[in-house]
């Protein structure tokens, strides 16, 4: 009887062993020698970095795009796709004429028409590039590889602008790409960059490959953040996404990827200190992570009110719960970040320490009547969703009548365009963080905007900001800008616009193959070698 | 038979339809925006206006309605609106990890439970049995995950011969291929062999006691044979219907094994496009896993008849 259970039942068992035997002895392929397989903190879905802010799209951009000026480890900018340039003694002429050898994929010359009309675009939707226009009086081409900016006014907006390192850069596409209704996504993906973007092996949210652009002629100058020479040494790039940073951390340890853009805090001593995996804070100016009051609704439409929560609330206990190790996070009280040139520590006795006490007195002084606070709390992303549950301690030890509700940030997304009262679904505190390249100044910073209505969500009016917001575009010297930076945060923080709740940089790892890794805070792949 | 299956796939249509019209309000119903993904997170409220205008999102629902059941009855299930890319191009391109995922697990599942119900039944009570339901109990009890990490660290990291993660296409070559699915098809089939061996037993007891096994035994039949021949075949159906289910959930919500291991399957796409609002991909899959559902059912019902020549539609 076994002897025929066997024949039924073994049978298949043992083929299925033998395959699975059999396989395993096997050596399996490897992988191509000079691709780079990196795993980014998330998939690549929108593929047009002047309709998105995403930062997996602007990393896009600067794979296959280039800019016309890029900027240094020192905020200092330089020409990348601009050869020569000059300005007119008033200042509102400037001059500039493409770099000899310029080329998009396709193998059309890159031409002033195609940066005009770039230009043009990306001033749509940037913030930047929207004050911008209302300066610039007119922009044409002199010949093919020349062309003119003529500004009402000098302002230093314009080179600014250009070299804007964050989201938006202003990426240069042809003209007939570039021609596209800024509200539309483009359908082709022609740059002019260093890396050509793989159209065939594009697969949405999952895998996106780039390859060396041959025809790039690199500048001769070291890279530094997004100036300098774009040199490209490996042959492929291959962007994968792992929705499991686990997963990630193991393949990254089996060498089966490169890459890992963002580690999450709590997987760094799985990677540190093994002998094939180089664990390093590239994007050293990092991020800053806030809270947003909710200017319209009781109980923060009153300004003691909102100065009491801020007092309330400490960013090292804010710090310590979401990042944990001190090496990656740093207190500061700057509302354009501490490491800029703008950086100003007007503010910190308020938001760095708790101060419960002085908390519950502006309370007091406000009749605040126990009206509910309710903070939105995102649980689906890691670095958004342990701030609401630590201020919404803070706040209840300072007497507020709290109320966290939790969501997906999608559902955060939506539901903070909404102006209602608490009563109705109304909101009145979220939190967000983003990186500091993209908010050191009044114009990159649109958390500082104060236009009422018509800023983003929270819409705190403070005309005095607005309009020094204003004069900062037409300031170019340095001591005036900063003189107007400080005046703006000393607002900032007493008019409780935003609550700064401190700074941290997220690590990246990756095999001790490659080599030539770049820091900046933006994520670029030309200068990376690999080792065979 | 054929004219039933001819009513059975006609009786798809409204429930389709019926699936479809309800996806469809859940979904405009549900908070989020997908306008809001497009334009990133400093959008101000006039930008995110103009994108969802691009979009059609402004318009009524019952139009928006009406724009995609038109492009469904002409067999296009639309674009997603992050990536611009076809739904059903999306759908296909993932396929291939599910149905490979879904077919590897319920072949090592039915290799490996089958043979152990029928033991654990044939020694009820013995010291086997009691081993091989423990090990049941144990499959039922540890998280998917948790065996997938620890197969994971023993063979991945541990003794270096699988890879960690990933899928390879079947064109890309046997190995290539199988090296990639079989921790993911071990760390699933542990639930299922539990289930499925639990069931196979039960079903094979109960049998075992009616007066045609009896009568088997008392004309000398083989016990071997009158395991396999009488007792398995009349114990079918439930097997099956288990089978049938564990098949459906299998291709449609595998989500945690397809993390763990990031095959990019069907289970993450819906994942991806229910965070990330994106309409008409959750609107595609739904539809395609309601179709699956029905059609594995018709196949169950069917397979009934096949095994059981009492059953007749």
């Amino acid at each position: 009887m076994l002897f025929k259970f066997k024949r039924l039942c073994a049978g298949p068992i043992l083929a299925f062993s033998a395959a699975c035997a059999s396989a395993l002895l096997l050596a399996s392929a490897p992988a191509g020698a000079q691709t780079v397989t990196a795993v980014m903190q998330s998939g690549l879905r929108v593929t047009d970095p002047i309709l998105t802010t995403a930062y997996i799209t602007r990393n896009h951009g600067y794979m296959i795009y280039d800019t016309l000026f890029g900027m240094d480890s020192h905020f200092k900018i330089h020409p990348q796709m601009v050869g020569k340039w000059s300005v007119s003694d008033d200042k509102k002429t400037y001059t500039f004429t493409l770099r000899d050898g310029l080329k998009w994929h396709d193998g059309a010359p890159v031409t002033s028409a195609d940066c005009i009309a770039s230009i043009k675009r990306w001033a749509q939707k940037d913030t930047t590039g929207q004050v911008l226009m209302t300066i610039v009086a007119d922009m044409k081409a002199v010949d093919d590889k020349t062309f003119q900016v003529i500004l009402k006014k000098p302002t230093s907006l314009l080179l600014e602008g250009l070299a804007k390192v964050s989201s938006r850069p202003a990426f240069m596409m042809p003209k007939r790409i570039a021609d596209t209704p800024a509200s539309q996504p483009i359908k082709e993906f022609i740059g002019s960059g260093p890396f050509k973007f793989v159209a065939s092996e594009y697969k949405p949210g999952l895998r996106v490959v780039y390859e060396k652009n041959k025809d790039y002629v690199p500048r001769s100058e070291p890279a530094s953040w997004t100036a300098g020479g774009k040199v490209v040494h490996v042959d492929k790039v291959e962007w994968v996404t792992m929705p499991d940073q686990i997963t990630a951390a193991n393949a990254l340890l089996n060498g089966e990827i490169d890459y890992i853009e963002q580690v999450p805090f709590d997987l760094l001593p799985m990677l540190k200190g093994r002998d094939n995996v180089k664990v390093e804070v590239l994007d050293k100016l990092g991020n800053w992570t806030y809270y947003r009051f909710n200017h319209l609704q009781a109980p923060f439409d009153n300004k003691l009110v909102r100065q009491a929560a801020m007092y309330a609330i400490g960013q090292e206990d804010v710090l310590k719960a979401m990042v944990g190790n001190p090496e990656y996070y740093k207190t500061c009280a700057a509302v354009f970040g501490c490491g800029t040139p703008f950086a100003s520590s007007y503010g910190k006795d308020e938001v760095i320490q708790s101060n419960i006490k002085k908390a519950k007195e502006l309370l007091k002084k406000a009749h605040y009547d126990g009206a509910p606070v309710v903070i939105m709390h995102p649980t689906d992303i890691a670095l958004a969703s342990v701030q609401p549950v630590v201020i919404a301690s803070a706040l209840r030890k300072a007497g507020f009548n709290v109320k966290l509700k939790t969501m997906d940030w999608q559902t955060l997304v939506s539901l903070r365009d909404s102006q209602k009262p608490v009563s109705e679904g109304g909101w009145s505190i979220f939190c967000s963080y983003s990186i500091l390249a993209a908010s050191g100044d009044p114009f990159n910073n649109t958390t500082i905007a104060s236009n009422g209505k018509k800023a983003w969500a929270g819409w705190p009016d403070v005309p005095e900001i607005e309009s020094l917001r204003r004069k900062f575009a037409f300031a170019t010297d340095m001591a005036e800008r900063k003189a107007i930076t400080a005046r703006i945060q000393k607002l900032a923080i007493d008019e409780g616009v935003i609550g700064p709740l401190g700074q941290f940089v997220v690590p990246a790892a990756y095999s001790t193959k490659l080599s030539g890794v770049l820091s900046s805070p933006v994520t670029v792949f030309w200068n990376m070698k690999k080792a065979k | 038979m054929l004219s039933y299956i001819a009513r059975r796939l006609l009786a798809t249509i409204p429930v389709i339809i019926m699936v479809a019209v309800v996806v469809f309000a859940i979904l405009r119903l549900t908070p989020g925006d997908p306008a809001a993904i497009l334009a990133g997170d400093d959008a101000t409220s006039a930008q995110l206006a103009q994108i969802r205008q691009s979009m059609g999102l402004d318009q009524p629902i019952y139009l928006q309605f009406i724009h995609w059941v038109g492009q469904l009855l002409h067999g296009d299930l639309g674009v997603s609106l992050l990536s611009g890319t076809s739904v059903a191009g999306m759908i296909a391109h993932r396929m291939g990890p599910s149905f490979a995922l879904a077919v590897g697990t319920i072949i090592v599942t039915l290799i490996i439970a089958l043979p152990l119900g029928i033991i654990a039944a044939w020694k009820q009570g013995k010291l086997l049995d009691r081993a091989i339901m423990s090990f049941s109990v144990f499959g039922f009890s540890v998280p998917t995950f948790v065996v997938a990490y620890l197969l994971i660290y023993l063979f991945s990291i541990g003794l270096d011969w699988l890879p960690v993660q990933g899928y390879k296409p079947l064109s890309a070559g046997f190995w290539p291929f199988a090296e990639r699915l079989i921790l993911p098809v071990l760390a699933l089939s542990a639930i299922y062999i539990a289930l499925i061996a639990r069931i196979t037993r039960s079903s094979i007891i109960e049998v075992m006691g009616e007066d045609f096994i009896r009568t088997a035994r008392a004309k000398g039949v083989k016990e071997n044979v009158v395991l396999i021949h009488h007792a398995l075949r009349n114990a079918a159906v439930p097997i099956i219907t288990i089978i049938g289910i564990g098949v459906a959930s299998l291709i449609s919500g595998v989500v945690v094994t397809e993390t763990v291991f990031n095959l990019p399957g069907l289970g993450r796409l819906v994942v991806e496009a229910v965070l990330a609002r994106d309409y008409p991909v959750i609107q595609g899959l739904i539809l395609l896993f309601s179709l699956i559902y029905i059609l594995i059912n018709l196949v169950v019902d069917v397979l009934y008849a096949v095994f059981d020549p009492r059953i007749r539609y």
